[in-house]
């Protein structure tokens, strides 16, 4: 009877990856007790509140289908596209920037929508399209992943629209876009990088310009990217052990358990806890695509392929952002930092990797 | 067909998209390895250095700063004490918009015009990183309201500090001093002296007056704290601390009441006062009016206070005391007296008869007495009594400017007196080689015959004349004037005096000094040029009046005051000692355009001296009355 509900309950659950999974959530939740002070586990708890509804949400995209998941592309990418247009029209304006819609019944972020329902749509597309793609689909899937990204911009959420159009690139990319158009938009953007420049905020240019000499102001834009250098140059091998970080426990690390939370773990857990970090990931990513690979339909070896890159994706970034050799943007550590949103689409995707890599049989057979 | 077709397009898909994926995860591990690099260099190459700023980062070493000695007069009463009270004060290098800060700050919290004026003239003199106050002596609502709202306004921080205060207001100002915020070459003299270390957190130094000369003594030792700090600045926990010493609480020979006193005899007038104890050398009052407030001076000076003090033409910030050089007129002439008995040019019975001037020899000029009718016949003891100055023209020329030097000299004329507290002056005892020097000229006998009546080159300070009188006072034998009494260390509670000067010579033979000392008590009796002064005391009193003239007379023009504005009226003079046979307090006093030394300083010697001898206290305001005793001119 037992066995048969574990059966039930882990039927579409694909071991390797969960176990990799289940142990950077582990370390996640050590370090974000940790960030938040290692007094109170409010935060803490709260984290494993959003920890237990990000699992089901992955436990239950993975019962789905991704048959049932084609189906839902166009809906789900419609919907969002709608909430993005409201948000622009009547969205509320927290921090200087125009982000959430308030529905009466709930406040919603729509781009987090758009993690999933950009590459689900254009991975759609390209299914539906399997004979033979030409120029033509790639411009319409190009021109279906620019609106979003564009209304996302403007917002301004520079970090969420680089992380779906990354999404979405890499769908473009598996699917098969010529080199030499790859080429030539890589070409045409290095051109318009000037012109890009200009529309960018001050502020954005300032994180740009502040990654290239953190110094220029210490207590400003470079505050940030020198005090979590500090503390995780000060780490050293071994770290200074959990709950021991001066930098991060007498608060000089700004954000240290959102954004900056990789600086408090390389300062307490050292060069061994990063590279134990980058190894978790590693494995993560190559299992990931190990089910791409293997995946028996384009719709779900693209979206597979999609999902794992964008994690990448996240993790280079955010570890990037907080080593100081890329500017900093707002990406959390994907399954590290604190905040439900981010977990929730996180392990949502892997919900949807989990049901690829289980469904296969099924499909094929 | 169309299904083989679209199988090898199927087939060729698949391949592509497998080949990408290999593509991504080469670049994924070439990613990765790129950030174990940075790590690698951050956490091992790197590690000593990120380890110290980390350090850097946590602990701070903050000064202690110690209490302020206390400054309390010879009986114990307070003239500078400490209070503790909180300030709002601004780091202006960590404020955007300074301006705009404040403007939301008066919000919340009161802050006048003149807090804005004093602040931006902080600003000014000092770095943008130093926290400088907007706001002194908070009330605790103020307090509360302000940290309430404490996150508007980085850079702002409430501090608890000890204040100086001067609870006797502008009484004795000159003496205290004041202190003032360290400017830079309080910085560069602390620099010197190799006190960097215990100036850390010191805002203050003392700048004037016994606050600034015993700087030493009254700061104490600056102790220290080892503590951990968060990214706010804020103290977590302390990891170490040595305390600090308190400086040292100093008492100064100044009787307060009898300076009270001898500050109200002033009333409205400008001048100094110096009274000294004949035996000790102790300054039991040292006035100058007009004073200041030092309390305007603590907490940073506004610009219109401070114009207002400099640009007074009453010049209150003036230690007139110390640094004002006016002719010592008649006051010279117990002096010249002794000079001449002291050299034997003149013996006591030696007698003149007075035509109401004096002439050199060959020579048209007539320097003329204050009496234009002469004296008659004068002799020594005479012409101190009723300040002959005919008698003195021709005692001058008779000793010569080099003898009259090197015989004032003694007295402590033309040199400082070395007064404990810095500013003082050295007025002027002229001769042959100085006027050479100086104005490369010749010395003409008419010089001398002008400094034979405290005039012409001869400059004293108000302290000079004091010591000078009490050296009369003490049978000849100079002491050294002072301020400071004792030094109460403020680690063993032990009182300690300060090293006591070397014995002088006497200046003048005991049987010399005796003669002018009588001399000096019938200039306050019936017939002498301070006899208001003496009348009706229960004591003895020696004194000599004098008058300094502020405008230079032409040849055969009078003197006539009511042509002549008030500023330019003569300044009266008045030197005494009291009880005549056993002097217990010496004086110099000077009135500014206060004509006549007898009706202006007279009264003034005498209710210091009534209160000092007797305990009297005036009864209700003194008159000084320049207009009395026109025929009794000096």
């Amino acid at each position: 009877m037992i066995s048969r509900i574990f059966d039930v309950l882990t039927r579409r659950i694909d071991g390797p990856l969960m176990a990799a999974l289940a142990l950077t959530l582990a370390l996640g939740l050590t370090v974000v007790y940790s960030a938040s002070g290692g007094s109170s586990v409010d935060r803490a708890f709260a984290q494993g509140r959003n920890l237990a509804l990000a699992i089901f949400a992955l436990w239950l995209f993975a019962q789905i289908h991704p048959q049932m998941l084609m189906r839902l592309a166009v809906p789900v990418y419609l919907s969002g596209l709608a909430l993005l247009v409201g948000v622009a029209l009547f969205g509320e304006v927290r921090n200087g920037a125009r982000r959430w819609l308030n529905l009466g019944v709930t406040v919603v972020q729509p781009s987090e929508i758009m993690k999933i329902g950009v590459p689900l749509v254009l991975a759609w597309y390209f299914h539906r399209r399997e004979e033979g793609l030409r120029m033509r689909d790639f411009a319409i899937a190009a021109i279906v992943l620019a609106i979003p990204v564009g209304l996302i911009v403007r917002q301004p959420d520079l970090g969420t629209a680089l992380l779906i159009f990354a999404s979405g690139f890499f769908v473009i990319f598996l699917a098969g876009l010529s080199w030499r158009v790859l080429g030539s938009v890589a070409v045409a953007g290095a051109v318009s990088l000037p012109f890009l420049w200009s529309m960018l905020h001050d502020y954005q240019r300032k994180r740009v310009l502040t990654l290239l000499d953190p110094m220029e102001d210490p207590l400003g834009a470079g505050y940030h990217i020198i005090q979590s250098t500090i503390a995780i140059g000060s780490g050293g091998i071994l770290g200074k052990g959990w709950l021991n970080g001066t930098q991060a426990q007498l608060d000089f690390v700004p954000e240290r358990s959102t954004d900056f939370i990789l600086a408090v773990f390389g300062e307490e857990f050292g060069l061994i806890g990063n590279v134990v970090l980058i190894v978790l990931y590693m494995l993560i990513i190559a299992r990931g695509m190990m089910i791409a690979a293997n995946a028996s339909t384009v719709f779900s070896r693209l979206i597979a392929g999609a999902i794992t890159l964008t994690f990448f994706t996240y993790a280079f970034v955010n570890m990037g952002m907080v080593s100081g050799i890329l500017p900093v943007v707002g990406v959390p550590l994907p399954m590290i930092s604190y905040g439900g949103t981010a977990l929730l689409s996180i392990l949502i995707g892997f919900g949807i990797l989990m049901s690829i890599s289980t469904h296969k049989q099924l499909v094929s057979s | 067909m169309m299904v083989g077709q679209a199988l090898r397009d199927q087939q060729r898909e698949l391949t592509v998209f497998r080949n990408r994926l290999m593509l991504s995860g080469l670049f994924i591990i070439v990613a990765f390895a790129i950030l174990l690099g940075r790590f690698s260099w951050l956490q091992v190459v790197q590690r000593e250095y990120y380890h110290t700023l980390a350090e850097a980062n946590r602990i701070s070493v903050l000064p202690v700063v110690p209490n302020r000695g206390l400054i309390l007069d010879r009986n114990g009463e307070v003239l500078a004490a400490n209070y503790s009270a909180y300030t709002l004060e601004i780091t202006p290098s960590k404020v955007a918009n300074v301006e705009r800060a404040i403007d939301d700050l008066s919000t919340l919290i009161d802050v006048t015009p003149r807090d804005r004026r004093r602040f931006k003239k902080l600003q000014e003199e000092s770095k943008n990183f130093e926290s400088l106050p907007i706001r002194t002596r908070l009330t605790e609502e103020e307090v509360a309201r302000f940290a309430v709202n404490r996150f508007r306004f980085p850079g702002f921080e409430i501090k608890a500090r000890l204040f100086r205060s001067y609870p006797q207001g502008e009484v004795a100002s000159h003496a205290i001093g004041y202190i003032g915020r360290i400017n830079d070459a309080d910085v560069k003299r602390i620099d010197d002296q190799g006190l960097t270390a215990n100036y850390k957190g010191t805002d203050h130094i003392g700048k004037l007056g016994i606050e600034g000369a015993y700087e030493k003594e009254l700061h104490g030792v600056t102790g220290s704290e080892q503590v951990e700090i968060d990214a706010g600045g804020r103290a977590i926990r302390a990891l170490a601390r040595s305390e600090p010493l308190s400086g040292n609480n100093l008492a100064v020979t100044l009787d307060l009441k009898l300076q009270k006193i001898a500050e109200e005899a002033f009333l409205d007038y400008k001048g100094a006062l110096v009274a000294i104890d004949p035996k000790t050398g102790e300054i039991l009052a040292l006035v100058s009016k007009p004073g200041f407030d030092p309390n305007l001076f603590v907490d940073g000076i506004d610009p219109q206070n401070w114009d207002a003090l400099n640009n007074s033409p009453d010049k209150p910030l003036n230690n007139r005391a110390l640094r004002g050089q006016y002719p010592p007129g008649s006051t010279i002439k117990p002096f010249m007296a002794l000079a001449a008995l002291e050299y034997r040019k003149r013996s006591t019975e030696f007698t003149i008869s007075d035509p109401g001037y004096f002439a050199l020899p060959g020579v048209a000029h007539r320097y003329r007495d204050w009496k234009k009718e002469g004296h008659g016949l004068v002799n020594m003891h005479k012409s101190i009594v009723i300040s002959c100055d005919t008698y003195y023209y021709g005692l001058a020329n008779e000793l010569g400017i080099d003898a009259i030097h090197s015989f004032l000299t003694r007295f402590g004329f033309g040199a400082r007196t070395g007064i404990d507290i810095d500013g003082e002056l050295a007025g002027l005892a002229p001769s042959q080689e100085w006027k050479w020097q100086r104005f490369k000229q010749k010395w003409y006998a008419g010089d001398t015959v002008s400094v034979g009546i405290g005039q012409g080159y001869l400059l004293t300070t108000p302290l000079q004349l004091a010591a000078a009188t009490a050296t009369i006072a003490n049978g000849g034998v100079p002491v050294h004037p002072h301020l400071l009494r004792s030094v109460q260390d403020a680690k063993t509670q032990e009182l300690r005096s300060p090293a006591a000067a070397a014995a002088n010579d006497a200046a003048a033979r005991p049987e010399n000094i005796a003669f002018v000392r009588a001399a000096m008590v019938d200039v306050t009796r019936p017939g002498g040029t301070a006899a208001q002064a003496g009348q009706g005391a229960a004591y003895a009193m020696a004194a000599k009046t004098g008058t300094a003239q502020v405008v230079g007379m032409k040849q055969g023009e009078r003197y006539d005051e009511k042509r002549l504005k008030q500023e330019h009226w003569d300044h009266a003079l008045l030197i005494a000692f009291a009880p005549a046979d056993d002097p217990k307090l010496a004086l110099a006093i000077l009135v500014e355009n206060g004509k006549h030394g007898g009706s202006t300083a007279g009264p003034i010697a005498r209710v210091v001296f009534d209160y000092y001898l007797t305990g009297k206290k005036p009864a209700g305001k003194v008159t000084l009355d320049p207009g009395a005793g026109d025929e009794e001119h000096d």
